[in-house]
């Protein structure tokens, strides 16, 4: 369905005002997108608490693709006993509910509950003590449940993305939840981070580092932002990509003259080199199952995608479509890959299914997209592009129907990775 | 680009001289020997004539350090392409007679693209090129231990834009003492 940009950002609520650092806009670019229709209530007293949770359940919902926000300027907490008939007539297929009550120790207890509107009946609800500073998390952990109890898939909403900013000459790592807001940088530099990866248990980003007039590749701790170097060997070192589970890592070496893929340790021991060729190998990742890296290599003229098992063997290409393939990306169920392709000189983002061979299919309009990735239901992909002559991060439904972009405070905003499900 | 000996000596000693008068912006703070820090060339440096050769012919002494930090710097390279073209083989050799006159010298040859493409092939493309350089001068003499090659991609462009212009002055190796 078209709808009218601002008459739907009305309907569903948004708060456009505000100090709002980096929020979401959602562009709807495709027709027949089949959404459901949702209510989202004021929760009783959150008025009272620094965060309107309602507010950011709409955000996270519209911004899935998935929901479309009915409007529901009220009050209505988890006791309440709604009159369907009255939903079922502004065409809500669901409402959610609730309330945040202040508890002498000073924690908030966030209750909500979901009703399925066409049926007449709840489907559930939770109750949950948080500490003032998580009221924005258990928002987003709320929107996980409404999502999963109504979709069947899991949400992504309070899982969190990493990406590179750039101001002037300061570069910074930052760690954000999925809706660009709540968090910070847990890196600052003076000169340029690339290539941030998360580990697959979300504690860990390793990146490239130019801090010593050189790329070297970092792994840092989240929580405590402690590094250390994963490899800083003769000429640059970069990409690094973790195994599936987290012992070690694919990244580019050029110690060896050219640029080849390494598989080392997870502080870096160890270097086994898996490329063997005379020219570009790099941009590996490994395949979810962990018996593949992806990887790109320019040994047939431009760069195109190829797979190599990680047991050994010969490499064998993946991408055939165009001169210019670089960046993959894997599903988390292995099925689909992301990947930036050069068409007449503009870099689209295409997805193809790898079971599927046949021509595959740009999924934006623009012409500067970078760096796709995942998120971890596999659902959406978040990647770079460039719009008004500033790099954004967007994110997309993977038929390209239902796209977001990220409003940020900083000039540029490049190298998004999605991270894992907390666990 | 045919050119008789003669020319050729004085369009490079017409290229030093000139590097110390104008029009070539080089970094005015000496490089530390120790610490790498980074440190751009300007545009146009190479060992193409900058200047009407001269009748008079100078004789400049390479040995001394003050003059090493005036040498061309920088060699520019087509898109898409690693290859030291002719025009900066008069870097190379200028560096490389340097490098082997003193063991104890050693540069960071760091190579560049222009803007357009991924970041991560780009570094790749780099080091590429960086690696064309330091063969350039081990094939002249200088050793292995003395040359780093390293890259920085498109993340570190000497000109804002995006033009071909600009585009031109980013494809580059940068030649820094470290």
């Amino acid at each position: 369905m078209l709808m009218n940009r601002r008459s739907f950002a009305a309907a569903s609520g948004l708060a456009l005002a505000g100090p709002a650092l980096g929020q979401f806009r959602v562009e709807i670019s495709g027709v027949g997108a089949t959404q459901v229709p949702i209510a989202i209530a004021r929760f009783r007293d959150e008025d009272k608490t620094t965060q309107s949770l309602s507010t950011i359940i709409r955000a996270d919902l519209e911004r899935s693709g998935v929901f479309r926000n009915v409007e529901a300027n009220q009050v209505l907490d988890e006791a309440a006993q709604p009159q369907m008939n009255e939903w079922r007539s502004r065409s809500a297929d669901a409402l959610v509910g609730g309330s945040v009550t202040r508890l002498a120790d000073g924690r908030f207890d966030v209750r909500f509950k979901l009703w399925d509107v066409v049926k007449g009946k709840p489907l559930g609800g939770e109750s949950n003590a948080t500490m003032p500073a998580d009221l924005r998390v258990a928002a987003h952990r709320i929107a996980d449940v409404v999502y999963e109890k109504l979709t069947g898939d899991k949400g992504v909403f309070s899982t969190r993305i990493a990406y590179v900013t750039r101001s002037g000459k300061r570069y910074a790592l930052r760690v954000d939840f999925a809706d660009g807001l709540g968090g910070e940088s847990v890196l600052n530099s003076n000169e340029p981070i690339i290539s941030p990866a998360w580990s697959p248990d979300g504690q860990e980003l390793a990146y490239v580092s130019f801090e010593d007039q050189k790329a070297i590749v970092f792994a840092q701790d989240v929580a405590s932002g402690k590094r250390r170097k994963i490899a800083s060997f003769r000429g640059s070192n970069s990409a690094p990509s973790w195994s599936p589970d987290g012992q070690s890592l694919v990244v580019t070496l050029s110690r060896d003259g050219g640029s080849q893929l390494y598989i080392v340790g997870r502080n870096g021991e160890n270097p086994r080199r898996i490329t063997n060729s005379q020219s570009i190998d790099t941009e590996g990742v490994f395949s979810p199952d962990g018996r593949f890296i992806y990887f790109v290599s320019d040994r047939s003229g431009g760069p195109q995608v190829y797979r190599v098992p990680v047991a050994g063997g010969a490499p064998e290409r993946v991408s055939f479509t165009g001169s210019y393939n670089i960046s993959p990306a894997l599903s988390p169920d292995g099925r689909y890959l992301a990947y930036i392709s050069r068409q007449n000189g503009a870099f689209k983002l295409y997805v193809s299914e790898l079971s599927r061979p046949g021509a595959p299919q740009a999924i934006t309009d623009s012409t500067d997209d970078e760096s796709p990735s995942f998120a971890p239901n596999g659902k959406l992909i978040i990647y770079a592009t460039r719009a008004d002559g500033r790099d954004t991060l967007m994110t997309t439904t993977l038929d390209g129907k239902i796209k977001a972009k990220l409003e940020s405070r900083f000039p540029d905003v490049r190298e998004p990775v999605w991270g894992p499900f907390a666990r | 680009m045919n050119m008789s000996r003669l020319t050729l000596i004085a369009a490079v000693s017409a290229a030093f001289l000139a590097g110390c008068a104008s029009g070539v912006k080089l970094d005015d703070k000496p490089a530390p020997v120790e610490s790498r820090t980074p440190t751009t060339a300007g545009g146009g440096t190479g060992g193409s004539t900058s200047g009407s050769p001269s009748s008079k012919v100078a004789s400049v002494d390479l040995t001394k350090g003050a003059v090493a930090n005036e040498l061309a710097k920088v060699v520019y390279f087509d898109y898409d392409s690693f290859v030291v073209k002719d025009e900066f083989r008069p870097v190379v050799e200028a560096q490389a007679k340097v490098l082997s006159a003193d063991r104890s010298k050693k540069l960071s040859i760091e190579g560049h693209t222009d803007e357009r493409g991924g970041s991560e092939y780009n570094l790749a493309l780099g080091q590429k090129r960086a690696e064309s350089v330091a063969k350039a001068l081990k094939l002249l003499g200088v050793n292995d231990g003395q040359v780093e090659a390293v890259s920085f991609g498109k993340e570190r462009p000497a000109v804002q834009g995006s033009d071909e212009a600009a585009w031109a002055k980013n494809r580059r190796a940068e030649l820094n003492n470290r």
